[in-house]
């Protein structure tokens, strides 16, 4: 998995490589603050330990949740150890409808749900960065056209465009084949309709760079278009990439959430942590809410630490960001 | 002005034409009209004749052409399940969610006002902290969690609000109905629109803040103040009027989001509206009420945004119209 790409403690090392004295300037004024931050600090901690938690989920689960052989029915439906009466030890967070351990089925649907949403965001990242470096360092025609289908595919919501196709496909593949092809699905699908938020910011940065005189210096040593672009440019613009990635992973699980919820993302055998929330959203009005009500929290505080992470690093990166 | 208005028009066009396209084409592959018309029992031979007669061996550009002027004449097929034409039942549909939508704006434009201009103006408050404390927290919680939440602590735990449905509804102009007259529909509406507005509001006090003290930075406000001129003058005449440009624009593209998450909204309330019947029209295939979903989904969109830039060049005079740079 590609989980720590995405943090900045491993941005650091990354970046350092670099030999640019600024770069490695900008790193100790990220470190500088990161040393005083409280916040970022808790948010960081709790981030490493969800992704410790997904890469590490089938040694630290009690029970494999996809194991038919390891679950009973009449497990199902239990509460959390700590209600003293009906809690049976052996599950600490009780059980679902199906009667698999509830602790074990988190632990891999936040492995799912951070897979999809890091995938989804590497999907987004590659396609914007490319059309937005080349909207912006070509400029012109080929500029407005690009930004204009940006703009037509933004005024359309993700979260409209996800649910319209990924109906389509489940009304025309049929639900089992559909089971099976849900993770590809999502992953393309969060990952297309959301190209022109990276396309925006990164074309905005190039602008801004396309000036400096490093690129003309660059230019008129004879170096190709896309060697300046991806080689001299693209290192320049990490911190925008950097601040919205951060985001997009958050908006990315909480879009896929939202699908499995409504029934079109992942289905309930292999459950991210929307689905384990809609499968037990039947169960609340009979009384059995840690169905629902924990992987809620994981989820929220999941979300919740990448999105003050991101606002920590956009307060310290302090990038342009592309406003709309 | 002209040009401009022009060309939006005719952006619009294109993107209504892209729609129709992908429209015909999810027409044109999702199920098969024959076996909905006509069952298992009829010949091979029998079915060819049926499709010729339906047109249905036409090339793709003459189905498509039929498509369209049908569409345009509002004929949008018959929806399989309910027997009645597709767009008739979509737009019995809609009062309902345009009810939940008009709700909602009405809490996000009420409260996200007031809060983003104070925390703008006392960035260092107590009550700005927590205001940016709690938008950060609303924006990580998604919508249908948060109206998961509110059914389970106000309709199961206190029992003070309907969970499900529109409840009583009173009936209005060209046969819409309407829960804002009746104290019921008004109580079933309270729940589903907090959770719709929850999203947006986070966003909009952000967006707000952010605007306004960049303005408070620009040099009129400091002349003003330094006028003399009564700091409520500045902040709600001056100040505001710029801040609220960038608004219009986020708030027109996100009224088409909010469409999106009504889907949700309602999918949690039951609320009989036009999301709610198109997820169940998915589990049916019903692929003619499918189609007209898309459609009428992607004229909302089409249509605030336009309206939304038109309104934004008229209100600001620094748009360049023409789009000349």
């Amino acid at each position: 998995m590609t989980t720590e790409n995405q943090t900045p403690a491993d941005k650091m090392p990354a970046a350092g490589q670099a030999p640019g004295l600024l770069q490695r300037m900008k790193e100790s004024h990220v470190w500088h603050s990161f040393t005083r931050d409280r916040v970022a600090q808790l948010s960081l901690t709790i981030f490493m330990g969800y992704v410790l938690m997904a890469l590490f989920a089938p040694a630290i689960a009690p029970f494999d949740p996809y194991d038919a052989t390891q679950i009973d029915i009449m497990n199902s439906e239990l509460p959390p150890s700590w209600d003293e009466e009906m809690g049976d030890p052996q599950f600490w967070l009780g059980t679902d409808a199906q009667g698999r351990d509830l602790w074990s089925t988190i632990l891999y649907g936040t492995r799912i749900s951070l897979t999809i949403g890091i995938c989804a965001v590497l999907l987004q990242a590659t396609i914007g960065i490319i059309i937005g470096l080349i909207a912006g360092y070509r400029g012109g025609r080929v500029d407005s056209i690009l930004m204009r289908f940006a703009d037509v595919q933004l005024s359309f919501s993700t979260m409209m465009v996800a649910i319209v196709v990924l109906a389509v496909f489940q009304a025309s593949f049929g639900t089992e084949l559909y089971q099976d092809l849900a993770m590809i699905m999502l992953v393309l699908v969060i990952g297309i309709a959301e190209w022109p938020q990276y396309a925006r910011t990164i074309r905005a940065s190039v602008l801004a760079e396309k000036k400096k005189e490093y690129v003309d210096a660059a230019r008129v040593m004879g170096l190709g278009q896309m060697r300046i672009m991806f080689r001299h440019i693209l290192p320049n613009t990490l911190s925008p990439i950097l601040v919205i990635s951060t985001v997009q992973v958050a908006n990315a699980i909480i879009s896929e959430a939202s699908l499995s919820f409504l029934g079109l993302g992942m289905p309930v055998s292999q459950p991210s942590l929307g689905s384990l929330i809609s499968s037990g959203f039947e169960y609340i009005f009979s009384g059995a809410w840690w169905i629902t009500v924990i992987p809620g929290i994981v989820l929220v505080v999941l979300i919740l630490v990448m999105n003050l992470l991101g606002d920590w690093l956009r307060d310290v990166l302090n990038p342009k960001l592309y406003k709309g | 002005m002209i040009a401009f208005f022009i060309k939006r028009l005719a952006q619009a066009i294109v993107v209504m034409f892209v729609i129709s396209i992908i429209s015909f084409s999810i027409q044109d592959n999702l199920g098969d009209p024959l076996r909905e018309m006509v069952g298992q029992s009829v010949s091979e031979a029998e079915r060819q004749q049926l499709r010729d007669e339906l047109g249905l061996n036409d090339p793709f550009l003459v189905q498509y052409g039929r498509f369209v002027s049908n569409a345009l004449q509002g004929d949008l097929g018959t929806s399989y399940f309910f027997k009645e034409p597709a767009l008739d039942v979509i737009l019995g549909k809609l009062p309902a969610t345009l009810e939940l939508v008009f709700g909602a704006s009405l809490i996000i434009v009420l409260l996200s006002i007031p809060l983003g201009v104070y925390s703008a103006i006392k960035p260092q408050s107590w009550f700005s902290k927590a205001v940016m404390g709690f938008s950060i927290v609303g924006i990580s919680v998604p919508v249908f969690l948060t109206a998961i939440g509110l059914i389970y602590l106000f309709s199961i735990e206190l029992g003070w609000m309907p969970s499900f449905g529109r409840g009583e509804t009173q009936p209005m102009f060209w046969g819409w109905e309407s829960g804002f007259f009746t104290w019921d529909g008004l109580a079933h509406l309270v729940l589903p629109c907090i959770s719709l507005a929850s999203i947006m509001l986070p966003l909009f006090i952000r967006l707000i803040r952010a605007e306004m003290m960049e303005v408070l930075q620009s040099e009129y406000v400091k002349f003003a103040r330094a006028k003399g001129l009564p700091l409520r003058r500045i902040y709600f005449l001056h100040a505001l009027k710029n801040t609220m440009l960038p608004v219009i624009t986020v708030g027109g593209v996100q009224i088409g989001t909010m469409v999106a998450y009504t889907i949700l909204t309602e999918t949690v309330f039951q609320w009989p509206g036009m999301g709610f019947l198109f997820l169940e029209a998915v589990n049916r295939v019903d692929t003619p009420l499918i189609v007209a979903y898309l459609i009428v989904v992607g004229a909302i969109f089409v249509i605030t945004n336009t309206l939304v830039d038109l309104i934004y060049g008229l209100v600001n005079p620094t748009v360049n119209l023409a789009g000349k740079k």
